[in-house]
């Protein structure tokens, strides 16, 4: 979120940006030029500068913006010479494309702009579909155009090969100019707006942009083919338009409006995928007919909108299927102008006091928000706190509570005056205006005024809300017509009154001034007057701000209200993070002084009884459970938990399931230290866990029981699962060793390894393993030495483990309060809509009466309309409409169907004479926040991770990190330590094709797969070089493609598409990329090896003695250094889980520490591990002893 | 690195050495032996008392027991108030274990409140819960609560069950997300030396400008004479046997540092001369 950011303008023309998480205004570092307006989005800013021209600023990133230059070199084959360069009259250029249909030599290829710059020089491709070819990368093949091989036939008369090069946009942190409409009209029509949206255009390919830019002479301009790879798109296009436009905003989705010199709004209809510049403008009228609307901002379901006299207008029912809205709203405050960003989030600089404002409390149900708030900050960071905050109060726009509460109930009185009203409109000259002496903050009256948009102006005072509802309770007792009275407390409230009334007969003149003086061209436009006083100390005055790279969310509050000391907002997250506060002297003497406490008044008198006895405590409810025997159903069951405390204050506890059986009560009970999972379980209709223990884990028919509500599911869970850890000594954060594993819910779950769970003979059965869960939403997890960890959302955002544990439903007594913060994910719920053909109407919605359902999942089996379909969970909530998915595994057509011969079949996406079904797959995006010790790293995307094993124990000694964007960038990030596991940034690693995978194993082995499918070892990977220097190119096995791969100590395992595992043989020091690939097992879904080359995996189907489950944790055993494959699978805990990584797990196995004393196992093993290594690489015994302490002081304060 | 939940478990596990002795004038059949005891600061008096009660009265003649009581040093010590804070006002800085006499006659009338049976107890800490919630939440959050909850703090306390007590309690500790703290903190403070059983004024966490307010800023507005004049004598801010400095943020001790009635227990004390 740190990428996040407000750009705004001053009257300077100077470019600020201000960090949602920041606390001043950042100059930007590009001075020049000065600039009117900017149009901001989250991956750039498009600019107006002062020259009338446009510019675009494309921040600088970890990734580069790269495009691969591709041409083909093409030879025939003649007797006399061989293959060369001569042709025959009939083919193919000597230098071509991939058709062969144009021309293009070498030297033909051209930068696009003086912005970028060559990567390397051109270069052979010697790859073709995964298999690397002979020196010199030709391609044979019988004859142009055919099917090219890397091998040389006998009849291969001609051959090619694939020259490439890269060019790379150079202007990061730069403005870039974008040449104005060239060509024909030399006339020059400088530029007057501009505008960037269109970023979630349902399913358009990512990184697409819609820039749209006014010129003086009111024509509408789009910039063709802007995108990610493209930032600077290639030519402005004209669109024709019914007047005379004269400013424009583009929604981040389909929306698209723009203002007429008349005061009329055009919006455009037509916008999607295939057409981002839409087909048809519609006219719609302003909400008064003497005052039309100078300035529109329109969002994803809003329009805001400013008239010429500055009144701001709020329009109603904007959205992708309306997207001319029903009608206005009239808001509070007048604005010069205003802005919608991210999330429908508003911003807005004030007509009187060129201040920037944000519109709080704006919602999904509440779109037109509550009250605009000044934004107050500093502006930069060097500046003294007092300096900008005592100059800040004389400004008067610093105010707290008190005053904030008088300013609301002065609005009060005008909403009653107002409402009182006949004619909506004249009242409102009336109103106060935003005095900046006055308000920091106004209340608006909800819907004061709605006026038709077609009709014209139609009084309807609804009052919506009582707006004084909500306020504190003083507000609240003060009657509206009294508020301006003088009230009982301080005397800043006196000259608040005074301010007021003073405000307001200027605002009676002013405003009535602006409704006929205004024009246009004064919008945003300020006139600085020489003797205008603007000291450095003065808070800039705005003239333009945009939010387009805004994301505001309402679990993180903003810090941009209050020019604060570091305590106040401390105390603000003090349950969320680290801060200053938590170092405080005042804490610290608090520690201190208890831990003395106890020292003076019960050291010395331990033997003394207590009072309370500690006893059996036992818990009753009322549960469903999944009977067990034919026919299975959810019967009504009683449920206990028994907890007994042993005089070493240690409890137990048993959980006890009553059931009737014929009239006959019965009951099973399951001792908790026996328990080995707690998990919640995917259901629609209940709010569902299973328990397992060893025994249920083999039969794969774990207790399933079920509550009422999900917050007794919770509770029942977060008790058991308290329980469950007690008994079993777990408490505190996991060890650096600990086993991570996601179910196919997100859910993380994480296990503490024995020492003998990797012994050679009789290691621990790993259905023995208890598993507790920890919080946070993920779907992928790494983990490295010294309790490094990483994970990756469903929307492939990047997390780093904080250290802290619990978290999500854990209460929060078995919760850090520190390093835990609020995780969101967002997901696809897929649906299918299906069709059949039939002579008649083609293609139609009436299927056979033996066929699936026209809207159902992915199998057929259940119906899923539309309207039925939910999010997975309570916890989930949609975050879009449906949209239709054009990237559906197999392809699709124009329109995302996809077709087949018959339902159940293979589909694909083109339509032949043998298809008589058709489905689409239809998509909606759900959201879902939690908590956990997961912090955010910011702002590249990721595919899949991985973390060096056993790193060198040094303290803080940087550890390899590898990763994938979501684009299929190689990545390797720096400056990843113990101390600070996030790492500093990204270092590229260019590659020719994106990648799936990564893995790095011990001693900096990198290895990695393509998306075709081919893995890549990447050499000299070393601590100097810690990108290394080459890719050398490992062959898939025989007609298979890989998908994931993982590294160990020495061994290389990779698991294909069709679910085989396959170990890499014959990998040495010398020759570390090794020889063939060796066929150890099939029926998996994902691999893990880890530092003792122990490897575990998700096995896709394991049968159980009652069930089968898909999706479990299974173990290799008998894996020996002379048996790196292993003998036979140990299976786990299973029934949906999704992810695995042991690459903490580097404890060594030893007979001897099975004989020593429990507390001394992670003491000796270390030992043990420091001598079988030698002194070379000497694993990490301090760090062990270390943990050992940190445990030991965990227990102390436990008891 | 020290978590802030550990405090409310120390804060809970506080233990203050106790060894009650019969009152010299009570009738005895034969002697009986002091008793010797470790009393939950967090809990009341008359709540641990059963077993003290169980071994005088094996020495007492049944006729001779009625409602059983407290001294310190001649101070009738009111079970209505924690049994940490009795200490700190009474007897901190004396010597441990503490000395408490036991008296099952002449009851104080004038000094202390019957306390025929738990329930009483269990009436008087619940409605100290929720004044100390109609103060950081209109009592909100107490009143949403269901019968259970109100039942599970109380089993909680009585019993001495910490996560059972803080399972619920917590809910009392938050406040909404777009507020900065609790609306008023809840607290109280005693002074052994003055008349007045203590003072409670209406205290928010925060200045007007934002700003944190301290214990600091609590004593200075609610009790400035402990903190005015640096000559004359000194006094002590005690909350749990240990002083916070005076730049503690008042919030941060709402939440960590309450009793389980949710209140603020301070005690003003003059600094012991030695």
């Amino acid at each position: 979120m740190s990428n996040s950011v407000l750009w705004a303008v001053d009257i300077l023309g100077r470019v600020y940006t201000l960090s949602t998480t920041g606390l001043h205004w950042e100059l930007c570092k590009d001075p020049q030029p000065d600039f009117k307006r900017v149009a901001a989005v989250g991956q750039c800013c498009w600019g107006l500068a002062c020259d009338q021209q446009i510019y675009v600023h494309v921040p600088a990133s970890d990734l580069p913006i790269r495009c691969q230059e591709e041409t083909y070199e093409n030879q025939r084959w003649n007797p006399v010479d061989g293959f060369c360069d001569r042709l025959l009259p009939s083919d193919r250029w000597l230098w071509s494309d991939v058709s062969g249909l144009k021309h293009q030599r070498l030297d033909s290829f051209q930068l696009p702009s003086p912005y970028w710059e060559w990567e390397s020089d051109w270069y052979v491709d010697e790859n073709i579909g995964g298999e690397p070819t002979e020196k010199g990368g030709w391609t044979y093949a019988v004859d142009f155009p055919a099917t090219y091989l890397k091998d040389k036939k006998w009849n291969s008369c001609v051959r090619r090969r694939r020259w490439i090069r890269y060019r790379r946009y150079r202007a990061r942190d730069k403005w870039a100019k974008i040449p104005s409409p060239d060509g024909r009209m030399q006339l020059l029509d400088p530029f007057n707006d501009i505008a960037v949206g269109g970023w979630e255009v349902t399913d358009e390919p990512a990184g697409r942009l819609s820039v749209w830019a006014i010129s003086l002479q009111g024509k509408v301009w789009y910039r063709e083919e802007v995108c990610h790879d493209n930032p600077e798109g290639t030519s402005w296009l004209e669109l024709a338009t019914p007047g005379e436009v004269v400013q424009i905003s583009c929604g981040p989705s389909d929306l698209l409006w723009a203002t007429l010199w008349e005061g009329q709004i055009i919006v455009r209809e037509g916008i999607n995928r295939n057409n981002p510049k839409g087909n048809s403008w519609t006219i719609v009228e302003p909400p008064t007919s003497e005052s039309g609307i100078m300035h529109v901002s329109v969002g994803t379901n809003v329009l805001w909108a400013v008239t010429k006299d500055r009144k701001v207008w709020f329009r109603r029912g904007v959205n992708s299927h309306n997207p001319c809205g029903t009608s206005w709203i009239g808001m509070v405050g007048e604005m010069m102008m205003v802005n919608v960003g991210l999330n429908d989030q508003v911003w807005g600089i004030g007509c009187y006091d060129r201040t920037v404002y944000f519109r709080q409390g704006v919602t999904p149900s509440e779109l037109s928000g509550k009250t605009w708030k000044a934004i107050v900050v500093n502006q930069e960071s060097g500046r003294s706190r007092t300096g900008s905050s005592s100059s800040l109060l004389s400004a008067g726009c610093f105010f707290g509570d008190e005053v904030k509460e008088q300013a609301d109930s002065s609005v009060l009185t005008d909403v009653d005056s107002l409402c009182n009203a006949e004619r909506p409109s004249t009242p409102r000259s009336s109103e106060p205006p935003p005095a900046p002496e006055t308000q920091s903050n106004r209340t608006d009256v909800t819907r004061s005024e709605v006026v038709d948009s077609g009709s014209g102006v139609i009084p309807n005072l609804r009052e919506q809300t009582d707006p004084a509802s909500d306020r504190d309770g003083e507000a609240l007792v003060e009657r509206p017509g009294h508020a301006q009275g003088p009230v009982s407390t301080p005397a800043v409230l006196q000259w608040t009154n005074v301010d007021l009334v003073e405000a307001r007969d200027h605002a009676a003149t002013s405003s009535h001034d602006f409704s006929e003086t205004s024009s246009l061209s004064s919008l945003g436009m300020y006139s600085v007057k020489a003797d205008e006083p603007y000291g450095v100390d003065e808070p800039p005055l705005w003239v333009w701000v945009s939010g387009g790279g805004c994301l505001v969310e309402s679990h993180s509050p903003l810090k941009w209200f209050s020019v604060s000391s570091g305590l106040a907002c401390s105390v603000q997250s003090l349950s969320l993070s680290i801060t200053p506060a938590q170092t405080a002297a005042w804490r610290k003497q608090i520690f201190q002084q208890l831990g003395e406490r106890s020292r003076r008044e019960l050291e010395s008198f331990r033997h003394y009884e207590q009072a309370v006895e500690q006893s059996v405590w036992v818990k009753t409810g009322a549960l469903q459970w999944w009977r067990h025997w034919k026919p299975c159903k959810w019967i009504d069951v009683r449920v206990a938990l028994e907890q007994f405390t042993g005089n070493d204050g240690m409890r137990d506890s048993i959980f006890f399931i009553y059931y009737n059986y014929y009239e006959e009560k019965k009951y099973i009970h399951v001792f908790l230290n026996e328990v080995t999972v707690l998990v919640q379980v995917l259901n629609d209709t209940k709010h569902c866990f299973a328990i397992y223990t060893p025994e249920t884990t083999k039969q794969r028919w774990p207790i399933r029981l079920a509550a009422s509500t999900e917050q007794e599911m919770h509770d029942w869970l977060a008790l058991l699962s308290t329980s469950c850890c007690e008994s079993r000594r777990i408490q505190g954060p996991p060890s650096h060793q600990a086993i991570w594993s996601i179910t196919c819910k997100g859910d993380v779950f994480l296990s503490e390894p024995s020492s003998d769970l990797e012994a050679p003979s009789n290691p621990m059965p790993c259905d023995q393993l208890f598993w507790h869960q920890i919080g946070g939403h993920l779907q992928v997890v790494e983990c490295g030495s010294q309790g490094m960890v990483w994970g990756i959302g469903y929307d492939h955002t990047a997390w780093v483990y904080t250290g802290g544990y619990g978290g999500g439903f854990i209460q929060a007594l078995a919760s850090s309060s520190d390093n835990m913060y609020v995780q969101t994910d967002v997901k696809s719920v897929y649906i299918f809509e299906n069709q059949r053909w039939n002579p008649v109407t083609g293609y139609s919605s009436r299927g056979l009466p033996t066929d699936r359902y026209m809207w159902s999942d992915a199998s057929g089996l259940q119906e899923c309309t539309k309207a039925n379909t939910k999010p997975p969970s309570p916890q989930w909530s949609w975050v879009s409409d449906w949209y239709i998915d054009f990237n559906a595994p197999g392809g699709t057509d124009r329109e995302g169907w996809q077709y087949a011969a018959d339902f159940p079949a293979s589909y694909h996406g083109h339509k032949t004479m043998k298809d008589f079904v058709r489905r689409r797959r239809w998509g909606r995006k759900c959201k879902t926040a939690t908590s956990g010790p997961w912090l955010e790293v910011p702002p590249i995307s990721l595919w899949d991770v991985s973390i060096l094993p056993r790193a060198a124990e040094s303290g803080d000694s940087p550890v390899a990190l590898w990763a994938i964007s979501s684009k299929g960038d190689v990545l390797c990030r720096l400056g990843v330590t113990k101390r600070t596991p996030a790492g500093s940034s990204w270092l590229h690693v260019g590659t020719d094709q994106p990648f799936v995978s990564v893995c790095v194993g011990a001693d900096l082995q990198v290895w990695t797969i393509a998306r075709d499918g081919s893995a890549f070892y990447r050499g000299s990977v070393s601590l100097q070089q810690p990108a290394g220097d080459c890719w050398y190119h490992v062959p898939s096995p025989q007609k298979q493609k890989l998908k994931q791969i993982s590294v160990g100590q020495t061994s290389v395992f990779a698991v294909d598409e069709n679910g085989n595992l396959w170990f890499r043989q014959g990998i040495t020091p010398s020759y570390p990329q090794g020889s063939s690939w060796e066929h150890v097992s099939n029926n998996i879904r994902k691999v893990s090896v880890g530092p003792l080359d122990q490897v575990w995996v998700i096995a896709d189907k394991v049968q159980g003695s009652h069930s089968l489950s898909c999706g479990t944790v299974c173990h290799r055993t008998g894996v020996q250094p002379q048996e790196p494959k292993g003998s036979s699978w140990d299976y786990g805990i299973g029934g949906g889980w999704e992810h695995i990584t042991v690459r903490g797990n580097a404890i060594i196995p030893s007979k001897v520490v099975l004989q020593e004393a429990s507390e001394s196992q992670l003491l000796q093993s270390s030992h043990l591990d420091h001598g079988e290594d030698g002194g070379k690489k000497s694993p990490c015994k301090s760090n062990l002893l270390v943990d050992e302490e940190q445990d030991l002081d965990g227990n102390a304060v436990a008891c | 690195m020290t978590d802030d939940k550990d405090v409310l478990r120390d804060v809970w596990f506080g233990r203050i050495p106790a060894c009650f002795t019969l009152y010299q004038d009570e009738l005895t059949e034969r002697e009986a032996e002091p008793y010797y005891l470790l009393l939950p600061r967090i809990s009341y008096l008359t709540l641990v008392m059963d077993k003290v009660k169980k071994h005088f009265q094996k020495v007492m003649r049944p006729e001779d027991l009625s409602e059983i009581w407290f001294d310190y040093e001649g101070t009738p010590l009111k079970w209505h108030y924690p049994i940490g804070l009795l200490f700190d006002l009474h007897a901190s800085n004396t010597g441990l274990p503490w000395n408490i006499t036991v008296h099952f006659k002449n009851f104080p009338e004038r000094d202390l409140l019957h306390c025929p049976s738990k329930d009483v107890i269990e009436a008087h800490f619940m409605s100290c819960v929720k004044e100390a919630d109609a103060l950081k939440h209109k009592g909100q959050v107490i009143n949403e609560m269901q019968k259970k909850d109100h039942k599970q703090l109380w089993m909680g306390l009585q019993n001495d069950k910490f996560e059972q007590f803080w399972a619920i309690n917590r809910k009392l500790m938050e406040y909404p997300a777009g507020e900065d703290g609790f609306r008023y903190i809840p607290f109280r403070i005693y002074q052994a030396t003055t008349e007045r059983p203590f003072i409670q004024k209406l205290f928010r966490p925060f200045a007007v400008d934002g700003q944190l307010h301290t214990l600091g800023d609590l004593i200075r507005e609610v009790c400035p004479s402990a903190v005015a004049c640096e000559d004359s004598e000194k006094f002590q801010v005690v909350i749990h046997g240990i002083e916070p400095m005076l730049e503690t943020p008042v919030q941060w001790l709402s939440e960590h540092l309450s009793y389980p009635d949710n209140f603020l227990h301070i005690s003003i004390l003059p600094q012991p001369t030695d």
